[in-house]
Parts: structure tokens; C-alpha cells; sequence
């Protein structure tokens, strides 16, 4: 498996370093999760990977020609917009392929008529079912049902198989347990 | 109502009814529909300078609006949110207030941005309103998905390494001119009313994006058309004419 990120001794931060050194890899079809206390900085590291956040120390290489794909916990602000999940999807080239039932008979409707977790699910499928060769996730379950993490899991497990890597920061533990290859747990000052 | 007199001044109102809606949508989707007042006014206080400078009024003001909607971009940090266009707003109009009480000249000009010129449109203005108008349609079909992605997926636009000047400074310039050249043939307030009503209505009726840009070119075109018959029927000025029209149907409709 071609190794798709390399990070060696990273610290990242906004103003100022805000997380422990960290080494990861995420190779192409691997799902990667990072779990740690509230406050650790994993949303911040997954920031850094996409280039949001500094790096103040350690190496960062990816992959030439990378396609990197971002979920980041703010909702798409959808609220008032003539939109549908057709346009939303159409706009990041998200797949309809797999759309789960009680969502793929919505697609034609605004998405602020849709109830808070299909709009929720809409707006993370149409990151996580984009183009792209590897995916960040920050807290993916937040606000879904049971159905829609079971969903979550098994698109995936077939996004990984067909050859895309992944890095999930979760609190989801069960989740994340069900759905990852492996889990780096990030603790003040080192990662164990 | 046909005859070159009015058929000059119809069309030049047409083709920025059909635009301006349009671009009010994106201007919206960025929650930026103040900018329609403030480029309004920029454009005003830009037209009455260069009159007292000598130069053509329509080229003062969108050299005005010109250098506004670009010199926003590169104060964004400490002007962020409205506060720009509200600064822009204050600032035109205080130029076109301060310039029309104290020059007799400038004084007639102003009434007339003001309320609108719209019958008094020549050949060049329809000129310059159908290929400011064609401009903005090609570009803003080019742009759409960009400026939505940027609003709704700020870190996939940024991840997909697209340019950032077109949906910022390229943006802020389009919608500059055309609110400049709106102003110089409808009216300060007439270009608000067609840039905020239609695009209002769309959103709160339109079912999918392209079924909101429907509503809203359909809305502006329906209410110009109504609002130009009716000022002439009742030799009325345009500008309020057409504000109204757009008010009953937003009431209407909403």
C-alpha cells in the first residue's frame, strides 16, 4: 500500500504550537482514527494536514498530486438557500452511488426542509463521497442516528477498499473501534 | 410606447432587469446584498464628481465604483462583515449630498440619480447596459459553482487549490460595474429594489438553485416591464414607480 501521509514529530497550532508531537501515517486504503481528551488539538491537527493550521515543528509530506477532501465540524450554512441535496452534492462531484434509501428520496427537496440529520448526512456525504484520495474527518457521527453511523461505516470501509485513505478524529469510540484499521490516541505531551 | 424614444431607454432597463436579480442571488447566497446601497451610492457620488471635474459622469462613476469594489478586497481584514459597504454607503452618499448643495450643476444630476434618468438613456448607455449585462451573465455562469462551493465548502475550495481572485476581487468588480451602470439609467434606490426584492423572493420560493435564478430574472424582467408601462401610462417617475411594483409583489408573493 503506497503511503498517501507522513508525519513525523508534528506539532501544529493557530497562533501558537497547540498540540503534542505526533507521528502518523495513513497509507491508501487504511482507515486511521485519532482519538484524546477535549482541548488535545486533534481538530487542529487535522487543520494542519489540509493546511489550515501551522506546522511549528516536525515534517509533513504527502503525496504528489494528492486529492484531499476536508469534513470539518461547521454545518454548510444551507439555512434560507434555494437548495437542494441535488445541488449540494453536484457542487463538490460527490457520487449519488450508495446514497442510503431514506435519503436518495430526498435529493429534489431544500435542504431546509430536510429534518437536522438528513441534512447533516447530506452535508457530509457530499464530502465524503467526493472526489478525492484522502479523507479527512472531524467528528463524522455528530448528529447522526444509528442508522446513519451504521451507513457511515460500511461507505467507509468501501471508500478504503477501493483505495482511499482516511483520517477520522472521533470521541465515538464505538465507532471508531468498528471502523478503523488503527487508532492513534493523541495525550499531553506525548502520543502513546 | 415603441418608438425610439422609449424603446431605447425600455431596453437599456431590460437588459440590467434580467442581470441584476441574477446577481443579487449571489450577493445574497455571501450575505452581502448591502453592497447593492453602497455601490449605488459610491456610483452616485463618483457620477457627480466627475461633473464638477468636467469628465462624463458615467465614467466617474464607474471608475468610482471600480476602484471601491477592488480597494474593499484589500482592506477585508480590518473592514470584515457589512462594515465595508456600510463605510462605502456613508461615504457616497456624503460625497453626493455635500457635491449637490453646493453646485447648482451637480445639485440637477443628483435628483436625477436619485429618482433614475431611465428615459433619458442614449444608444452608448444601451450599449454599455447590454454588454455589462452579457459580461455578467457569462461570467457569473463560469463562476456559480465556485462562489457556492466557496460559501458552502470554504475548505474543499481552498483543498482543490482553485484561484481565489474570481469569486473575490473578480466578484466584488462585477458587481461594482454593474451596479454603477444600473445607477446611471435606473436610479440609486430603483437598482436596490431589483438587486434585494427578486432575489428575496427566490430564495424563500425557489425549490432548487437554478428554479431560484428562474424566479428571480422572471420577478425583475415582470416588475420592470409592469413599472416602465405604468410610469409612462401615468407620466410618473420610474424610480419609485418600479420600487413599488417590486414591494406589492414581494408582499404578493412572499
Amino acid at each position: 500500500m503506497s503511503c498517501l501521509l507522513h508525519a513525523e514529530a508534528l506539532v501544529a497550532g493557530w497562533q501558537q504550537p497547540a498540540t503534542p508531537a505526533l507521528d502518523l501515517q495513513v497509507a491508501a486504503g487504511e482507515i486511521v482514527g485519532l482519538a484524546g481528551p477535549n482541548g488535545v488539538g486533534k481538530s487542529t491537527l487535522l487543520a494542519a494536514v489540509a493546511g489550515r493550521a501551522q506546522l511549528f515543528a516536525g515534517r509533513l509530506t504527502v503525496a504528489p498530486g494528492l486529492r484531499l477532501a476536508l469534513q470539518t465540524q461547521q454545518v454548510p450554512p444551507v439555512e434560507g438557500l434555494p437548495l437542494s441535496g441535488r445541488d449540494l452534492l453536484a457542487l463538490t462531484g460527490a457520487s449519488f452511488d450508495g446514497l442510503p434509501p431514506w435519503l436518495a428520496g430526498r435529493l429534489d427537496c431544500r435542504l431546509d426542509q430536510l429534518s437536522g440529520g438528513q441534512r447533516h448526512y447530506l452535508a457530509l456525504w457530499a464530502v465524503v463521497a467526493a472526489p478525492a484520495d484522502l479523507l479527512l474527518l472531524d467528528e463524522p457521527t455528530n448528529h447522526l442516528d444509528a442508522a446513519g453511523v451504521v451507513h457511515l461505516g460500511q461507505i467507509l470501509r468501501q471508500r478504503a477498499a477501493a483505495g482511499a485513505g482516511i483520517l477520522i478524529v472521533s470521541h465515538d469510540a464505538e465507532f471508531v473501534a468498528a471502523v478503523c484499521c488503527r487508532t492513534l490516541l493523541l495525550e499531553a505531551p506525548d502520543v502513546v | 410606447m415603441w418608438s425610439e424614444l422609449f424603446l431605447v431607454p425600455f431596453l437599456t432597463g431590460l437588459a440590467l432587469a434580467l442581470v441584476l436579480p441574477l446577481l443579487g442571488c449571489y450577493l445574497r447566497l455571501r450575505d452581502e446584498w448591502l453592497a447593492a446601497l453602497a455601490y449605488a451610492h459610491v456610483a452616485a457620488g463618483g457620477a457627480l464628481a466627475a461633473l464638477v471635474a468636467g469628465l462624463p459622469p458615467v465614467a466617474g462613476g464607474l471608475l468610482a465604483t471600480a476602484l471601491a469594489g477592488a480597494g474593499k478586497r484589500f482592506a477585508a481584514a480590518r473592514l470584515s462583515g457589512a462594515a465595508s459597504y456600510a463605510l462605502l454607503l456613508l461615504g457616497g452618499w456624503s460625497v453626493a449630498v455635500l457635491l449637490a448643495a453646493n453646485l447648482p450643476l451637480a445639485e440637477r444630476l443628483a435628483h436625477a440619480l436619485f429618482d433614475g434618468q431611465l428615459y433619458f438613456a442614449d444608444r452608448v448607455l444601451l450599449a454599455l447596459a447590454v454588454a455589462g449585462g452579457g459580461l455578467a451573465l457569462f461570467v457569473l455562469r463560469r463562476l456559480s459553482g465556485r462562489l457556492l462551493l466557496a460559501r458552502l465548502y470554504p475548505d474543499l475550495f481552498a483543498l482543490r487549490g482553485l484561484p481565489q481572485w474570481p469569486v473575490q476581487l473578480g466578484f466584488d468588480l462585477l458587481a461594482a460595474l454593474l451596479l454603477a451602470l444600473a445607477t446611471m439609467s435606473l436610479g440609486v434606490m430603483a437598482a436596490f429594489a431589483l438587486l434585494f426584492v427578486p432575489p428575496w423572493l427566490a430564495f424563500r420560493r425557489g425549490r432548487q438553485w437554478r428554479h431560484g435564478l428562474c424566479w428571480a430574472a422572471a420577478g425583475g424582467v415582470i416588475a420592470y416591464t409592469a413599472a416602465f408601462a405604468l410610469a409612462l401610462q401615468f407620466d410618473q417617475p420610474f424610480g419609485p414607480v418600479l420600487a413599488l411594483v417590486l414591494v406589492g409583489l414581494g408582499l404578493l408573493i412572499a
